[in-house]
């Protein structure tokens, strides 16, 4: 069902891929989840499951809701309906009816296991590369700042960037900013990363820097869910994509049930306009 | 006839003035920049009858002169049992003038920090706390700097009115220096020597506080435009 996934990513444990397993609780749980901007209704009855170590793409054309979707996840964006669950807990509201917003204490006790990459990095200017990915070792996990900058140098050294560490953000290309983000995420051991166009900020040429990052996390099991407009990762890298369009989810599969064996004329026409755009 | 000698005979006299107006003025610019940051702090709090009122206040302050302001709390104060000696109401009446300045600048220097910068640090679980003293403040600097430092150098000539209550800052020692000598030129140049003194200090402070705070971005594109920052990599 998903040999796709499997042969781009041989060290993913098998059935990983497939379908809930009963037993297990999903890592990402969205059921009937609704967003409004006013009266524009951005979101619409979305369903989705991401299970342990999967990769989920969301794509779909600009303004059909993916990132809000994904903001929605760890409750940067505020979602009105439906509920979102990460490891069974529900995201940003209490469990009584009629729900309350959850404290600002208890958003960061969740969102401390699910990291954020953004599509313009978002490093801290002011602070080096390694003082980016340490800053929250300290601040949030509380630890000392010896142990923090150890461990931020690991961070570092995995994404490629060990001799960048005393870099200030403004000195690096996009491509190594987006890997000190990485970083600064990986280091916190998130159960789950949420990527939002991360590469839609850089050029061309630096594309792949970060997907190889990417793809290195994949292949040690992280659950990502990633907002991409890189169709060739979504097809190489993702267990499942999604594909959305005016806030509802018109597709859902596996890479190749959803890029080949769609019948979905929206996706088509999205797909068509992709290759005509990437090819010369 | 310029007689710059009686400069030098009142000498004592407008140096401890001169003392008295960088203590009021420092005091000042300090109790401004902490009241106009916590008013900016809780103007951002969802609380609209708070904002109201700090908007009116805010608006007040700017509205009308300092030197009304000044005798309001230093003569009407006595009549709701606010009794204060001149310096002290020359200080705090400097200190809530400079607020409202302060914590218009703070705000505009709160408004420009990207937003995508505290979403990071939101996102990796930060306390709102550790947001603003890490992130938040810090980007702040590099934009409120420059207006910080002006409303100092104003702030400076501001002193000359506490003068009107009778602190014996540089300016009550000038006028007691021409009504004693009549050398009004002389006392009118002197002062004007030692305030552009003063503001060319703060200046100078100034230049160098931007430099320090804003040095990670010397010789580099703005965060987030790849095109730029990929021409050097």
């Amino acid at each position: 069902m998903t040999a796709v996934s499997r042969t781009a990513t041989p060290s993913r444990a098998a059935g990983q891929g497939d379908t809930v397993q009963g037993d297990a609780v999903p890592m990402v749980s969205i059921r009937g989840v609704g967003k409004s901007f006013g009266t524009n209704e951005v979101l619409r009855d979305i369903d989705l499951t991401v299970n342990k170590s999967e990769v989920v793409c969301l794509i779909g054309p600009s303004g059909s809701g993916k990132s809000t979707l994904l903001r929605c996840i760890n409750f940067l964006e505020v979602y009105d309906r439906g509920e979102i669950r990460i490891e069974g807990k529900l995201v940003g509201y209490s469990e009584d009816t009629p729900r309350r917003r959850l404290s600002n204490r208890d958003l960061r006790d969740l969102r401390r296991n699910v990291g954020m990459v953004f599509q313009q990095f978002n490093l801290w200017p002011h602070m080096t590369a390694l003082e980016n990915v340490a800053e929250a070792l300290v601040q949030v996990r509380g630890m000392d700042k010896v142990a923090a900058t150890s461990h931020a140098r690991r961070m570092l050294d995995r994404v490629g960037l060990a001799a960048k560490a005393d870099s200030y953000p403004a000195r690096l290309s996009g491509g190594q900013q987006q890997r000190v983000a990485i970083a600064r995420v990986i280091a916190m051991e998130p159960h789950l990363m949420l990527f939002d166009e991360p590469t839609s900020a850089l050029d061309p040429e630096l594309v792949g820097e970060v997907l190889q990052v990417m793809r290195d996390l994949a292949a040690d099991g992280m659950t990502m869910v990633v907002v991409t407009h890189e169709m060739g990762f979504a097809a190489n890298v993702a267990d499942k994509v999604a594909f959305l369009d005016r806030g509802r989810i018109a597709a859902f599969g596996t890479p190749r049930e959803v890029f080949h064996e769609s019948t979905e004329p929206r996706v088509q026409q999205f797909l068509q306009t992709y290759h005509e755009r990437n090819s010369f | 006839m310029l007689d710059l000698s009686l400069l030098v005979q009142y000498g004592p006299a407008l140096l401890r003035g001169f003392g008295v107006t960088i203590l009021c003025w420092g005091a000042g610019c300090l109790i401004g920049m902490v009241l106009g940051f916590a008013l900016m702090l809780l103007r951002q709090l969802p609380v609209k009858p708070l904002r109201w009122v700090i908007r009116a206040y805010i608006e007040v302050i700017r509205g009308t002169p300092f030197l009304i302001q000044l005798f309001l709390l230093y003569s009407g104060g006595p009549a709701i049992g606010l009794r204060l000696e001149a310096t002290t109401a020359g200080i705090l009446g400097l200190g809530i003038y400079g607020s409202a300045y302060f914590a218009e600048i703070f705000r505009a220097g709160y408004q420009a920090v990207p937003k995508g910068q505290v979403e990071a640090a939101l996102s990796l679980g930060m306390s709102y706390g550790a947001i603003l003293r890490r992130v938040i403040v810090p980007a702040m600097l590099v934009s409120t700097i420059p207006p910080i430092v002006n409303m100092m150098a104003i702030l400076t000539k501001e002193t000359v009115v506490l003068s009107i209550i009778t602190v014996p800052e540089l300016m009550y020692e000038m006028q007691t220096m021409a009504a004693e000598t009549f050398a009004t030129f002389e006392t009118i140049l002197g002062m004007a020597l030692f305030y552009w003194l003063l503001v060319e200090a703060v200046s100078r402070l100034g230049r160098r506080l931007e430099a320090r705070v804003t040095r990670f971005l010397t010789h580099a594109s703005p965060q987030g435009s790849s095109k730029t920052a990929t021409a050097r990599a």
